[in-house]
């Protein structure tokens, strides 16, 4: 027996218990942070440096991002500057996605030693030609947006430190995307950096009143808050709604693209759907809208990256629900501020193939985009015509698996190179997961795929030409010709994983 | 050369632009031209004639009548144009600034002579003469007469209006007289007319108006200056389900009559008379060439 701090006496044991005695209000810390409760009710720092240095980063750790500010993105820049200046090395950098970073250059930290190792769902731009020519020793992990939470949560990608950057924040650590001069919209991609991150820091221009409010990013997860001069330039994060494409050959694929879903044997009242965006995706909404309409069919949700198209079917009322991973456009950011019907969806939710259950196994019908597809129907959304690091793998292998009807939409040729091709250069997405591939000519039907049946018979009567694959290919040849193979060393510069965390493909340094 | 084919949409292609004459095959117009006349400036009508006549000789990847608009013979490359183009053995020849007769025949003896020297089976090339001048238009009747390499009749809307000293307008009055004196000559003589450009490629509702206005007076079809254009017209010059199922019901009509030895035929109230036959028949010969209708030839009366 054992008097507590507050005078009562307690046995040391009761029933298999062993009780712990009170020892006062602030006490007794948490043991993974050594804190209990944050003195003073601000998390706020004054700049970067301080509240790196109150993450306690050091040499080796992993550090993450999110891609949410796409090309407008300026605190990864102004973050690793900092790191550079604080002289910690060897970092590995694992944000959600690389786009194309010019300024400081992503390259320029991977030469000064300041990160030797990348994880992310791609690497476009300058950082994908220089992994490409063999820039780094250790190899890029690419994974789908479905495969990071999957990562994340089963230890195989430790968040050390993770920097969140949020267009508005109160001093307590709310925020969230849609309110700010750089609203970017959804954060999907970054609630598992906040879950799992063992120091998480909102990066923010604009700090509101508490509480900050949609609290997407929520203070139970963030350890510091910092506010810069600037975060973005809100004209890179995207402006105005995305304009509907007038490339006639877009336009073409779009529209057989909306025959092939309005035909495909579940386009009915309550279906699901994820087209995505690029001229050919946000073309086919507008026309898949068309159809809903001429029909009266009214979708249950729609999933994933949102563009002011899907915010037009729903103020249209043809979409019961909007799940946003992430928003393409500022019409699309816009409009989650006081819209119940669109809610903010995170990538776990989105894509995680090893959680209870994720959002695309609910899909009916989904649109891919691709760089190439092969005569297996296997995809690459990676690598270009010069085996260039062009895409990423988003969320297209996610969605193939999990949508019911996956319909890969591109053209058969761009400029002088096939789209349809004997073998894909970088295996992304497996062929038995893709159900169709559309182009100007019309839609091949994947005899392997689940669907198949069904799409076969109910595409029967539509007005779109079915073809072979091998003949789409053959044409796209007949057009082109057919390029010389891309050459590359034995040296492996990245690992492609699949969603599960196997390694799908590898890409190798290219010759010089 | 098929004369009487299916001629809905004639899309253009600049010559001066790869990517448009790799790309435009798969636009599903009926006829499609590669140009080498206005939309490829002096300095590039080599290159550009260069690029049509190996296209040509590519494999074709699409069922496109292939024509190819020449520069005029009285410019320094129309003849050059002939000479490599004829070799490379397209459907057929567009003909701009159709003056007269006499520029048909100058044509037709420096193609039979081409045909000729390259051993191409002779009269295998046609030619879609563009009336574009106030004299051509003139001499439109003599021109449609003035060879049987000829199969179509067509207006070039915006040099006429240039030679008249007049603008074009959304509503296309400035062209009506034209376009039914090519419509006439044309008819006359037994060959398509194919109407003129409609410029304004955004103005989708315009197009519609303008096609159906042309095709009221009798085009076979009209020129696409833009992919986008193509689908529209085509839609427009294939016969609607509506006027199929009144053919049908025209031609079963008929045979009732017939079978009850019957000499007056009427369906609906009205008799069914001659140029009623006709309009049926043509219809069903246009569901059947656009696809529409698979039916067999007993849907026609005999």
């Amino acid at each position: 027996m054992a008097l507590n701090k507050a005078g009562v006496n307690l046995p040391e044991e009761c029933g298999g218990h062993i009780i712990k005695p009170y020892t006062g209000p602030f006490a007794a810390v948490n043991p993974a942070t050594g804190k209990m409760g944050f003195g003073g009710g601000s998390k706020l720092c004054v700049g970067l440096r301080a509240a790196i240095e109150e993450s306690g980063l050091k040499d080796g750790m992993t550090i993450t991002f999110h891609h949410h500010f796409r090309e407008g993105d300026k605190i990864i820049g102004q973050v690793l500057t900092t790191i550079e200046e604080m002289g910690i090395r060897g970092l590995r950098f694992a944000p959600s996605a690389v786009v194309n970073l010019r300024n400081p250059s992503i390259v320029h930290f991977i030469e000064s030693g300041v990160i030797d190792r990348v994880e992310a769902s791609g690497i476009r731009g300058e950082l994908g030609d220089a992994v490409i020519a063999g820039a780094m020793e250790k190899p890029v992990i690419l994974r789908p947006h479905g495969g990071r939470p999957r990562a994340i949560a089963a230890g195989e990608l430790t968040v050390d430190v993770a920097f969140i950057g949020v267009s508005a924040a109160d001093e307590y650590g709310n925020a969230n995307g849609v309110i700010g001069e750089n609203a970017c919209g959804a954060l999907g991609y970054s609630h598992v950096d906040a879950q799992h991150g063992k120091k998480v820091i909102a990066v923010t221009d604009t700090i509101v009143p508490y509480p900050c409010t949609p609290a997407t990013i929520r203070q139970e997860t963030v350890d510091m808050v910092v506010c810069l001069d600037e975060i973005g330039d809100s004209d890179l994060i995207g402006k105005g709604a995305a304009r509907l494409t007038r490339n006639p050959r877009d336009l073409l694929i779009a529209k057989n693209t909306a025959v092939v879903i309005a035909h495909c044997g579940c386009f009915e009242n309550g279906f699901s759907f994820q087209t995505g965006a690029g001229a050919i995706p946000i073309a086919c909404t507008k026309y898949v809208g068309d159809y809903m309409q001429e029909k009266g069919i009214k979708a249950g949700f729609a999933l994933g990256g949102v563009t002011s198209g899907i915010v037009d079917l729903l103020n249209a009322d043809l979409i019961n629900y909007v799940e946003a991973v992430q928003s393409f456009d500022a019409v699309a950011a816009r409009a989650m501020l006081g819209n119940s019907r669109i809610v903010e969806c995170d990538s776990n939710r989105y894509a995680n193939p090893h959680n209870k259950g994720c959002m695309v196994n609910r899909l009916d019908i989904a649109v891919l985009g691709a760089l190439e597809v092969d005569v297996n129907f296997n995809v690459n959304i990676l690598t270009g015509s010069s085996g260039e690091m062009l895409g990423g793998l988003g969320g297209g292998p996610d969605v193939a698996a999990g949508a019911k009807v996956p319909i890969l939409a591109l053209p058969l040729f761009r400029g002088r190179t096939p789209s349809i091709v004997n073998k894909v250069f970088t295996l992304c997405t497996p062929g038995e997961t893709v159900a169709a591939v559309v182009t100007e000519v019309g839609v091949a039907l994947n005899p392997q795929h689940r669907s198949y049946d069904m799409l076969r018979d109910s595409l029967k009567n539509a007005d779109v030409a079915i073809c072979g694959i091998e003949e789409m290919k053959h044409l796209a040849e007949t057009i082109t010709g057919i390029p010389e193979p891309i050459r590359c060393t034995d040296r492996v510069v990245a690992l492609v994983e699949y969603r599960d965390g196997t390694v799908i493909d590898v890409i190798r340094q290219l010759e010089k | 050369m098929n004369r009487d084919r299916l001629r809905r949409s004639v899309l253009y292609a600049s010559a001066s632009n790869p990517a448009n004459i790799a790309q435009a095959p798969l636009y599903r117009a009926d006829c499609l031209v590669y140009d080498l006349e206005d939309s490829v400036s002096v300095a590039e009508k080599d290159a550009a004639r260069f690029l049509v006549y190996n296209t040509l000789r590519r494999p074709r990847i699409s069922q496109s009548e292939l024509v190819v608009r020449i520069n005029g013979l009285d410019t320094p490359f129309g003849r050059q144009d002939l000479e490599a183009i004829v070799r490379a053995k397209p459907d057929l020849i567009r003909l701009p600034k159709c003056e007269s007769p006499e520029i048909v025949h100058e044509v037709c003896d420096e193609i039979s002579r081409i045909e000729r020297d390259a051993g191409i089976e002779e009269n295998s090339i046609g030619i879609m003469a563009i009336i574009e001048t106030a004299s051509g238009l003139l001499n439109a009747r003599e021109t449609a007469m003035a060879s049987k390499r000829l199969v179509a009749l067509s207006l070039g809307g915006e040099d006429f209006t240039a030679s008249m000293k007049t603008t074009r307008t959304a509503k296309g009055t400035e062209l009506y007289y034209a376009r039914n004196v090519i419509a006439l000559a044309a008819r006359a003589a037994g060959i398509q007319a194919i109407d003129t450009v409609y410029s304004d490629i955004n103005d989708e509702e315009g197009l519609v108006e303008d096609t159906l206005a042309i095709k009221n007076i009798g085009y076979d079809g009209k020129v696409a200056i833009h992919p986008r254009q193509v689908d529209r017209i085509n839609t427009l010059f294939t016969p609607t389900d509506k006027e199929i199922d009144k053919a049908m019901r025209i031609f079963a009509a008929i045979r009732e009559a017939n079978a009850r030895n019957s000499g007056v035929i009427a369906l609906d109230g009205k008799m069914i008379d001659a140029p009623v036959v006709e309009r049926a028949r043509r219809t069903m010969a246009l569901a059947k060439a656009t696809g529409k209708w698979n039916g067999g030839d007993e849907d026609g009366v005999e």
